[in-house]
C-alpha cells in the first residue's frame, strides 16, 4: 500500500493501490449478469402482454415494453431494439442504469405474484446489446432541411435531442464542455453499471445517423453566450446539466479529504488504472440519493475499509431506492439516518473526522479520511435572462424556455427527476417541438438562418 | 394406497399403465428396463411379415414442437415398424413374457392385407405366449404408402375383415388400433366391433408437418433435401384423443367395447381423465421419450391417491365415470346461465381479460374501479363465454357464477328458468316451426 497523504499524527489515511488492479477490475465488473438468448426467451415468456401496460406508463420515455418483450420471445431481438430505440435512443444506458425498481419493474403486474417482476431492464439490455453487436441500423435521415440547431451539452438530453433533430433532417452542432460526449453516462454513472466503455459505444451509435457535429471543450456562459448561439443557429436546446456541487456550508470545506462525490466519480470513470485512485481508509458520505450510494459502493470496491453514509432524514425519505440501499448494505456499507453534519474536524488543513447533530439521539463524531459531499448539484448560472424556477430553467410541456427559440431539458430544468431516462424524453420532446417550430411556417423570415458561420 | 390392479380384456396387470407400440418397446432391453421401472404392460413395437426387415431413414426420425421454455408440447415421427428381424423379435417376446409373467405383453402387428399373411404371423406370435395382439391400422406414414397401417384403418371394410381373420386364426385377444386421420372415428370402431375385436386402442398419430426451416426453405425435419409428413403425438393431441375416446365410449353401436387410450398421456391426471371418459387402461409413449421410464412411479402414486380422494376402491369405479357428461350440442341446456366474476383480491390488473373481451368478444369488462385501474365484469353484456377465464394468468381469479333460477339475467332482462330446455325444444329452432 502506498500511503500518499497522512496528517502529522498519522491518523488520516488516503492511499492508492489499496487493492491490486486485478482485484479492482474484478470488483468493477458488470453489476448484472446479462441474459443469454435462452435466458431472455424464458424471461420474455413471463410477460403477460398487459393491456395499457403499467410498465409502459411508468417509463418516462414511454417505451412499449410488452411489444418489445413479445418480439424477443419471437426471436426478433432486432425488432425489439428498434421498438426501444425509437422511443429512447439511450435505451442501452437506461437498461443498465435506470432505477427500474422504481419505474417499469415496480409497475409490473407480476409484483402481485410471488416470483417478482419481469426483468424488463435486463431484457431491454439483451435486445439493444444484440442489435448493437450485430450492427443493425434503425434510423435514416430525412432530406436535409438546411436548418441548424445548437445543442448545449452532449449528455442524454442533448444527444437525444440532437439525434431526433438529425433524423428529421436538421443539422446539429453540439457544444460540449468536456473532452468526451455522453454527459453523466460517461462521467457520472457508477463504473460497474457502464462497463466496456459502453457510454462511448452508444455515443458512436447515436452519431452514426450523421448531421451531428460536436465541438468539445466549449462552455456556454464562458466561451460563448446564449445570445451568440441564437445568432448563429435557427434554434437552441440547452441540456447542460448541473455543473456545480452543493456545499455543506461548513467551515474548512476546502480541507484536504473533503470532496465532491461527482468529481471523484468523474475521475474514477476516466481512470486508466483504478488502483491509481487515492482511496480513504475511512470514508463518510453525506447524502441520500443515488450518487451517495454510488460513491459509497465504489469507495468500498476500491478498498476503503469503513464506509458510512449519513443522511439527514429517514430511510423512507431517501431518494435512493430500497433496492439501492440494500445494494449498499450488501457491500458492507453502514447507513445512518437523521443526522446532519455540524463540523468538519481538521488538523493542519487535513480532514480527520466529522461531527454530526442527530435529530433522533445523541450527537456523534465519525473519524474520516475522506468525506464525500453527495447532497446534490446546482445549475451553473448562465446569466442569460432565462426565467428560472427553484434555481433551474423553467420550461413548458414542450420544453420551451422563457426565451423564444430556446428549449431546455434534462437535469438543468425545473421539475425533473434527475434521471437519464427523463433527460432523453426531454430531448426527444424538445426536438419534436423545435422541428414543428422550424417547419410550421415556411415563410422567408423563418427560413434557415443565413447568417450563421459555416 | 388403493390397488391399481387392472384387467383389460382378461389381461391382468399390476396397474393400467402400458407403453404404446413405439420406439420404447422395440426390443427386450428397453422393455426389461420399463418393467423394472414398474410399467404394467407393453405393446411390443409393430412386427411385420417374415423376410428382409424394413429400412428406416438414417436422418432425423423425430420432430418436436416446443413451448418457450423448451417444454415438449408436440412430437412427431417418421419411424417405420420394427427394422429388426421377425425371428429375433419373437424370441425376445417369448423370453420377456417368461421373465415377467405378471406384466402384459401384447404384440403389435402389421402385415399386408392378405389372409395368408395374417394367418402366418398369428401362429408365430401365439407361440411366444404373448397376451394378445394389437392390429396397427393407424400408422400414418411410410407403411400407409404400402397399403398398410392407416391405409387399412381408413377403410372400415378392411378393418372388419382383418379383425375377423385374427379372431378366426388365433385364440389371442384382438385389439384394433384406430387412426385419427379419418372423418368419424366411430365408423372404424364399429367396423372393429363387427369384426369381433375384443378392444380398440386410440388414437394413433396424426398426419403432421412440424415446421419449415425458413433459412433453407425446407420442411423440417427433413432427410437432406426433402422431408415427409410424420405422425403427431404428445401433450398437444390429448384433447383430440379424448374426444375420440369419449365418442366411442358413448356410441351404442360400439356396444361398450373396451378402450385402451393413447394420446398425449403424461401424468396420473391425464390417465384419470381418459379413464373417466371410458378407457380401461392407457398407453404412453411421448412422455417416456421425454423423461424416461421412471415417470410411471409418480403416475402410479398420483392415480392411487386420486382414487382414494374420490372414495373409489378400484379402477372400475373410475372407468367411464364421466361418460354420461358428454353429449351432443343439441342436448345442452340453453336455460343455464353463468356470469364471469373477477376476484379483486387475486386480480393483478394485467388487463388481459379486458382486451380480449373488448377486441374479440362481448365488450363485457370495464377498466376502471372508482377511477383507478381495475377490471370488472359488466353483467349486462357478459354471455359467460369463459374467454376471460381462459386468458387470465392467475388461477381461480376469474370464475363463472351460475345464476340461480329466478335470478334476473341482466343481459336479457329475463329471470333465469329452472326448466331444462335444449335446442330441439327451443322456439327459435326452425325445425320446431308450427310444431
Amino acid at each position: 500500500m502506498n500511503t500518499t497523504k497522512s496528517n502529522a499524527k498519522g491518523q488520516t489515511d488516503i492511499a492508492t493501490a489499496r487493492l491490486s488492479e486485478q482485484q479492482c477490475h474484478e470488483n468493477f465488473s458488470d453489476l448484472h449478469q446479462p441474459f443469454n438468448s435462452y435466458g431472455a426467451l424464458v424471461e420474455a415468456d413471463r410477460c403477460y402482454y398487459c393491456y395499457d401496460a403499467p410498465c409502459q406508463t411508468a417509463c418516462p420515455t414511454g417505451i412499449n415494453v410488452p411489444s418489445f418483450i413479445r418480439m424477443i420471445s419471437q426471436h426478433n431481438a432486432h425488432g425489439a431494439a428498434g421498438k426501444i430505440l425509437q422511443e429512447n435512443i439511450m435505451g442501452g444506458t437506461c437498461a443498465r442504469a435506470c432505477p427500474v425498481e422504481t419505474l417499469c419493474e415496480q409497475a409490473c403486474v407480476r409484483n402481485h405474484e410471488e416470483d417478482g417482476p419481469v426483468r424488463i431492464g435486463l431484457l431491454q439490455r439483451y435486445a439493444t446489446d444484440k442489435a448493437s453487436q450485430d450492427q443493425v441500423e434503425f434510423f435514416t435521415r430525412a432530406e436535409t432541411t438546411g436548418y441548424c440547431v445548437a445543442v448545449v451539452g452532449a449528455g442524454p438530453a442533448g444527444l437525444a435531442c440532437a439525434h431526433r433533430l438529425a433524423v428529421l433532417g436538421h443539422d446539429v452542432l453540439v457544444y460540449e464542455a468536456q473532452a468526451k460526449a455522453g454527459g453523466l453516462n460517461e462521467y457520472g454513472l457508477a463504473a460497474y453499471k457502464m462497463v466496456d466503455d459502453f457510454a462511448q459505444r452508444e455515443v458512436d451509435m447515436i452519431l452514426a445517423i450523421g448531421g451531428i457535429d460536436i465541438k468539445y471543450g466549449v462552455r456556454i456562459g464562458t466561451d460563448l453566450s446564449l445570445a451568440d448561439l441564437q445568432v448563429k443557429h435557427d434554434a437552441v436546446f440547452i441540456g447542460s446539466g448541473l455543473g456545480q456541487s452543493r456545499s455543506l456550508g461548513l467551515a474548512d470545506e476546502a480541507a484536504q479529504g473533503v470532496e465532491n462525490a461527482v468529481d471523484y466519480i468523474h475521475d474514477l470513470r476516466q481512470a486508466e488504472q483504478l488502483s491509481d485512485l487515492p482511496v480513504g481508509r475511512r470514508v463518510v458520505v453525506i447524502g441520500g440519493g443515488m450518487t451517495a450510494i454510488d460513491i459509497a459502493a465504489q469507495s468500498k470496491l476500491l478498498g476503503a475499509q469503513k464506509v458510512t453514509i449519513v443522511y439527514r432524514r429517514g430511510q423512507e425519505h431517501m431518494n435512493a431506492s430500497d433496492h439501492e440501499q440494500a445494494f449498499a448494505l450488501q457491500h458492507g456499507i453502514r447507513i445512518v439516518f437523521w443526522a446532519q453534519p455540524e463540523k468538519l474536524l481538521v488538523q493542519g488543513k487535513i480532514l480527520t473526522g466529522i461531527e454530526f447533530a442527530s435529530t433522533q439521539g445523541d450527537n456523534f463524531t465519525l473519524q474520516a479520511d475522506v468525506v464525500f459531499k453527495a447532497i446534490g448539484q446546482m445549475l451553473v448560472p448562465l446569466d442569460s435572462g432565462l426565467t428560472l424556477q427553484g434555481n433551474r430553467i423553467q420550461v413548458d410541456a414542450q420544453q420551451r424556455s422563457s426565451i423564444a427559440g430556446v428549449w431546455a431539458g434534462g437535469d438543468c430544468i425545473a421539475g425533473g427527476d434527475d434521471l437519464a431516462v427523463s433527460a432523453v424524453q426531454d430531448g426527444k420532446v424538445a426536438a419534436q417541438s423545435i422541428h414543428q417550430s422550424l417547419t410550421a411556417n415556411q415563410s422567408p423570415s423563418t427560413q434557415p438562418n443565413q447568417s450563421r458561420q459555416p | 394406497m388403493i390397488d391399481l390392479k387392472s384387467n383389460f380384456i382378461g389381461i391382468v396387470t399390476p396397474n393400467p399403465f402400458w407403453l404404446a407400440s413405439a420406439p420404447p418397446t422395440d426390443k427386450a432391453y428397453n422393455i426389461n428396463r420399463a418393467f423394472e421401472a414398474g410399467w404394467g404392460g407393453v405393446m411390443w413395437k409393430t412386427l411385420g411379415e417374415a423376410g428382409p426387415p424394413v429400412v428406416n431413414v438414417s436422418g432425423p426420425r423425430y420432430g418436436a414442437w416446443h413451448g418457450k421454455d423448451r417444454s415438449l408440447m408436440g412430437f412427431n415421427n417418421i419411424e417405420l415398424i420394427t427394422d429388426r428381424s421377425l425371428d429375433i423379435n419373437l424370441e425376445e417376446i417369448r423370453q420377456v413374457k417368461k421373465d415377467w409373467p405378471d406384466r402384459g405383453v401384447v404384440v403389435s402387428l402389421m402385415v399386408p392385407c392378405e389372409e395368408q399373411a395374417w394367418k402366418d404371423i398369428l401362429m408365430q406370435v401365439e407361440d411366444t405366449g404373448a397376451d394378445g395382439i394389437e392390429l396397427n391400422f393407424g400408422c400414418p406414414h411410410g407403411m400407409s404408402e404400402r397399403g398398410m397401417g392407416a391405409a387399412v384403418g381408413q377403410v372400415p371394410e378392411y378393418v372388419e375383415m382383418v379383425a375377423a381373420w385374427c379372431k378366426q386364426y388365433s385364440q389371442m385377444p384382438v385389439i384394433v388400433k384406430l387412426t385419427p386421420n379419418i372423418t368419424d372415428i366411430r365408423t372404424s370402431a364399429r367396423a372393429a366391433v363387427r369384426g369381433g375385436a375384443d378392444a380398440v386402442s386410440m388414437i394413433n398419430t396424426i398426419n403432421s408437418v412440424m415446421g419449415v426451416d425458413i433459412d433453407t426453405m425446407r420442411m423440417s425435419p427433413s432427410i437432406g433435401e426433402q422431408g415427409a409428413h410424420g405422425g403427431y403425438c404428445g401433450p398437444a393431441v390429448k384433447p383430440i384423443a379424448m374426444h375420440m375416446v369419449s365418442e366411442v365410449a358413448r356410441d351404442a353401436e360400439c356396444g361398450g367395447i373396451p378402450i385402451s387410450a393413447i394420446g398425449g398421456i403424461s401424468t396420473w391426471r391425464d390417465t384419470a381423465e381418459f379413464m373417466a371418459l371410458g378407457a380401461t387402461n392407457v398407453q404412453v409413449c411421448t412422455a417416456v421419450m421425454t423423461h424416461g421410464f421412471s415417470i410411471v412411479e409418480d403416475m402410479i402414486d398420483g392415480l392411487s391417491r386420486c382414487l382414494a380422494d374420490k372414495n373409489m376402491t378400484c379402477l372400475e369405479d373410475l372407468i367411464g365415470a364421466a361418460v354420461p357428461s358428454v353429449t351432443d350440442w343439441s342436448q345442452l341446456n340453453l336455460n343455464y346461465v353463468v356470469k364471469a366474476e373477477i376476484d379483486q383480491d387475486l386480480c393483478i390488473k394485467c388487463g388481459r381479460c379486458y382486451i380480449v373481451c373488448e377486441d374479440t368478444s362481448h365488450q363485457a369488462i370495464s377498466t376502471l374501479i372508482n377511477g383507478a385501474r381495475g377490471f370488472e365484469v359488466i353483467d349486462k353484456e357478459c354471455v359467460g363465454c369463459n374467454l376471460c377465464v381462459n386468458v387470465c394468468p392467475v388461477e381461480n381469479c376469474i370464475s363463472l357464477r351460475e345464476l340461480k333460477a329466478g335470478e334476473i339475467d341482466e343481459r336479457t332482462g329475463m329471470p333465469v328458468s329452472s326448466e331444462y330446455r335444449n335446442w330441439t325444444q327451443h322456439p327459435n329452432n326452425p325445425m320446431n316451426a308450427g310444431g
